[in-house]
């Protein structure tokens, strides 16, 4: 099967998630507990996403903890996003070159 | 002042279209195992999704049928329901049914967070400019990093993995640091996202279904523990 059906069946379903809440639930929700509940959606999701996916993201655990720390230091220090990213992509390159060369 | 919209949202998505170039130069670069460097563009600018992507080369790979693939997508990219519910209530009546459609295909993690930490009421204008150097930057970095797969030193390449995640790290940390109930439902989030990464039974759970899972629990803890003030309450 060509690859490209497989893209669109992707596609389509992933539109279809995003648009129906945007487009058919517009009216203000004035429920307390659901407007709570999407206030902390952002932060716990991104949270669940990450860890402790980013340990077994790299070759190691141990570069992976590695740039965990990293990126948690930097934003820390409020860098920006791309700041953060880029440092903890150096911190996994740079400790599995040690880990290499020692 | 119209135009200032447009040019503000560009300004302020450029950190997540850099980040973006970045992180899908590594897709890019994993996926020209299974698929072509154009098939990859292809799927990178139509779906604007990271993990979702990453699910579906796997499933093209194992040659798995359609089902298994809208299945995965469904579970895996179930988060963006929640989060276009959120940025339902945040967009204001200037957005129609055009703009809304518009505005859905590339509602992702990064141009949600920025959406909703925008202090003033969202223009049309300046949610435009938030797409288009993300969607440059998704689409152009999967290319590249197709191309240039095969010269480039798999230590490289690994060490681009974790970009996706640095940028999650540099939005999260900061909002659990000002605010306290932020702070509890992140480290609850980390906690259960262990026990589906560790714990024997849990640990068999689709990872898209247990990132929903955690998702929704900790936010439901969270809204009857620390219930947001009311509108009217919060002005007084």
């Amino acid at each position: 099967m060509s690859a490209y059906i497989y893209i669109a069946v992707m596609a389509g379903t992933t539109y279809l998630i995003r648009m129906i809440p945007l487009v058919f639930f517009r009216k203000e929700i004035k429920n307390r507990f659901i407007r709570s509940f999407l206030t902390y959606v952002p932060c716990v999701c991104l949270t669940a996403m990450t860890f402790p996916a980013i340990l077994y993201a790299t070759n190691t655990v141990v570069s992976g903890t590695v740039a965990l720390a990293v990126a948690i230091v930097a934003a820390l220090w409020r860098r920006n996003l791309v700041t953060v990213a880029a440092l903890s992509c150096i911190a996994v390159f740079v400790t599995e070159w040690l880990m290499q060369t020692l | 002042m119209q135009r200032n919209e447009f040019t503000l949202g560009l300004r302020d998505s450029l950190p997540v279209g850099v980040g973006y170039f970045a992180v899908s130069f590594g897709f890019g670069v994993t996926a020209v195992r299974t698929i072509s460097a154009i098939q990859a563009t292809v799927m990178s600018l139509t779906n604007m999704t990271s993990a979702g992507q990453f699910a579906g080369v796997g499933v093209i790979a194992a040659a798995s049928s359609l089902w298994v693939m809208l299945l995965t997508q469904l579970v895996i990219n179930s988060r963006y329901a929640l989060m276009s519910l959120a940025l339902s209530q945040k967009l204001g009546r200037s957005f129609g049914v055009v703009q809304r459609l518009i505005v859905a295909f590339y509602n992702t993690d990064e141009i949600f967070a920025l959406a909703m930490q925008r202090p003033v009421p969202l223009t049309t204008r300046y949610m435009y400019g938030l797409g288009v150097l993300p969607i440059v930057g998704w689409a152009s970095g999967t290319l590249l990093g197709a191309l240039a797969g095969d010269i480039l030193p798999s230590m490289v390449s690994n060490a681009l993995g974790v970009a996706l995640y640095g940028m999650f790290i540099a939005i999260v940390v900061p909002q659990a640091v000002a605010e306290t109930p932020k702070r509890v439902a992140v480290l609850l989030s980390a906690v259960l996202s262990c026990l589906f990464t560790w714990v024997p039974w849990l640990k068999t759970v689709d990872s898209g279904l247990a990132i929903v899972i955690c998702t929704v629990v900790a936010a439901a803890v969270c809204a009857l523990a620390f219930p947001i003030q009311d509108k009217e309450e919060a002005s007084r």
